[in-house]
């Protein structure tokens, strides 16, 4: 540490070099690029459809409750049921591959068993392996246990997510200490108590940074929500805005449509703006962890 | 560690049953919600079963024909698709992944605003990839804002019909998929350059090396089983390509089906109940995936061998 900042000041002399002036340029188009269409979005969002239609502004027009409340009446695209739906499916999810797998990374850490190598094998093989392709499978076997076009079958799968178990078990294996456990059997903590109460907190860190992925790439979710779901009250956001695409849509007003959009992404939104410091460290922890 | 070893093997006496019970919940979902529906589209992959109007045809086995007749219909088009969709995002992702990384992990460029840079151009990576397609069809559509600037600005004058040009159609797919995961991409490097030893970069500004020298001559080989990684989990994405051109395109890949990705065409057979057909293009799917996640887990071996000499050479 010291080190670094004795070269800090060392460098504060030198002068600008035609490559920090390139890399800001550089910078400055990508960001340009990563929020140039968000902006049209909240400014389109903001003007009605005739507005829209005369042509671009970059300044807001005052139509933005208009919109808002006429998406938000609109009968046929049920954004506030898309908004529940996809909220409870996103959320179960959440809660239910960060405590299984948690739970999972547990059982083959701080255990000896003879499957144990074995299983932990298993599941780094399956690390990225795409749902997708038992797409098949899975619709003919929800049809035939009665959970088609319900809820359950976009969360319930999430029980088994290697890639939330690979997390927590790096997560253990560098946080973890056995000795704490040992310490918690001897007070006479039964093992599920000695999880529950202490391994859990633990993984405070662990378990938030994973519940945020695992909750936004289910609210984004589209293949399987949209092979399961068919009935206007139980779709979720995605299927809503495939929907407004199939629509006729030189017919739509404008206004809605980019209001529908706002909507779909903006919770999304607020949760990385407030959280964003601890998403954007996630990304290394949970790809390419030693 | 003799002594942890032994501790370890005292526990298993008593508590081993533990471990089971608390990896089961896990191995149950995974076998009632993967394992089953995999085995039965392969099942399914072997027999002629398909619905005709609202008549259901077999289940008829027909043996490998599924697989015959998927690779004479329009398969190796959309995998010809898929495959120009994916390098076209990946190639402009990755080098301009890589020159940011370089950029963000270099002390000497004394680069301000990092956490801000960082925080913007991995957003994209997080929105809704169906609404962030949603929104360029309106955007690019005839009666967008875009083609409003390119009319009324006299650049073009009656406006380009994007979503009829067969270039620029799979051009936005694979501007959407870049912005999308560069950010990503430039995360992910650059934590893997700052675990390159500090000691190899100072020794080579000691020998006079340029940042260009560096940057090829230590920096890309020390990455190289993290671009390994980054390459082929990027594949299995592009492989999984489905919300931004089915949103696009509204699902039939125009023009000329051109944008029409394999899972696009998945879909397609799902949806209009061909099963045996799905199964088959499953199967395929399946067998190239796994090919792939061997590829990942043998990298992943390969960095857990070179952690330890990563973190000797730290101390």
């Amino acid at each position: 540490m010291s080190d670094n900042t004795n070269k800090k000041k060392v460098k504060e002399h030198v002068r600008v070099t035609p490559r920090l002036i390139i890399s800001y340029i550089v910078l400055a188009i990508l960001t340009f690029l990563c929020l140039f269409f968000f902006y049209i979005l909240i400014i389109n969002s903001t003007r009605s459809h005739i507005q829209i239609q005369q042509g671009f502004s970059f300044l807001p027009g005052g139509h933005f409750l208009k919109n808002f409340s006429n998406v938000i009446n609109d009968a046929k695209l049920p954004i506030l049921t898309g908004l529940k739906n996809s909220l409870i499916v996103s959320t179960c999810a959440a809660v239910l591959s960060c405590y299984f797998s948690a739970l999972t990374a547990y059982g083959l850490y701080a255990y000896d068993f003879k499957l144990k190598k074995a299983a932990v094998v298993f599941i780094l093989l399956i690390l990225v392996m795409p749902t997708q392709v038992s797409a098949l499978g899975f619709i003919q076997l929800i049809t035939k246990i009665n959970l088609m076009d319900t809820l359950f079958p976009l969360f319930l799968p999430s029980i088994a997510a290697p890639a939330v178990f690979y997390f927590m078990y790096s997560y253990m294996q560098s946080s973890l200490p056995m000795e704490l456990l040992e310490a918690a059997r001897i007070d006479g903590c039964s093992e599920f108590k000695t999880f529950n109460k202490i391994v859990l907190p633990i993984m405070k860190p662990a378990l938030a940074v994973q519940a945020i992925f695992v909750f936004v790439s289910n609210w984004n979710n589209f293949f399987m929500p949209a092979l399961v779901i068919s009935s206007n009250d139980k779709k979720t956001l995605p299927i809503l805005i495939a929907s407004l695409r199939s629509a006729d849509f030189l017919k739509f007003d404008m206004g809605k449509i980019y209001m529908f959009i706002l909507l779909a992404i903006v919770p999304i939104i607020i949760v990385y703006i407030l959280l964003s410091k601890y998403i954007v460290a996630g990304v290394t922890l949970g790809g390419v962890k030693e | 560690m003799s002594e942890k070893d032994n501790k370890k093997r005292y526990k298993s006496v008593s508590y081993a049953k533990w471990g089971y019970v608390f990896i089961l919940p896990f191995f149950l979902a995974f076998a009632v919600f993967q394992l089953i529906p995999m085995i039965s589209t392969v099942f399914y992959s072997f027999f002629e079963y398909y619905r005709s109007g609202l008549k259901i045809i077999g289940p008829t086995f027909v043996g490998l024909d599924n697989y015959k007749e998927l690779i004479q219909s329009d398969f190796l088009k959309y995998t010809g698709n898929t495959l120009l969709l994916w390098i076209a995002g990946f190639i402009p992702q990755i080098v301009v992944s890589l020159i940011l990384a370089a950029w963000f992990s270099d002390e000497m460029l004394k680069l301000k605003g990092k956490q801000f840079f960082k925080t913007v151009i991995y957003m994209p990576n997080l929105i809704m990839a169906s609404a962030f397609s949603m929104l360029f069809f309106a955007l690019f559509s005839n009666i967008g804002p875009v083609n409003g600037f390119l009319i009324s600005s006299g650049i073009a004058k009656n406006g380009i019909s994007f979503f009829t040009s067969v270039g620029w159609t799979r051009a936005l797919i694979a501007l959407m998929n870049f912005l999308m995961w560069f950010g990503n991409t430039t995360i992910l490097l650059m934590a893997a350059i700052m675990g390159i030893s500090p000691s190899l970069f100072e020794a080579a500004k000691i020998d006079g090396a340029t940042s260009t020298q560096i940057f090829f001559r230590i920096t890309l080989p020390s990455i190289k089983p993290i671009l390994v990684y980054v390459f082929i989990t990027s594949m299995i994405g592009g492989l999984q390509m489905y919300d931004v051109p089915q949103i696009l395109t509204n699902g039939n890949g125009n023009p000329d089906r051109t944008s029409m990705t394999l899972l696009m065409f998945l879909n397609h057979h799902l949806y209009s109940k061909n099963f045996g057909m799905a199964g088959a293009l499953s199967v395929i799917l399946f067998i190239i995936c796994a090919i792939l996640c061997l590829c990942v887990y043998s990298t992943m071996n390969e960095k857990d061998d070179s952690a330890p000499k990563k973190k000797k050479a730290k101390k």
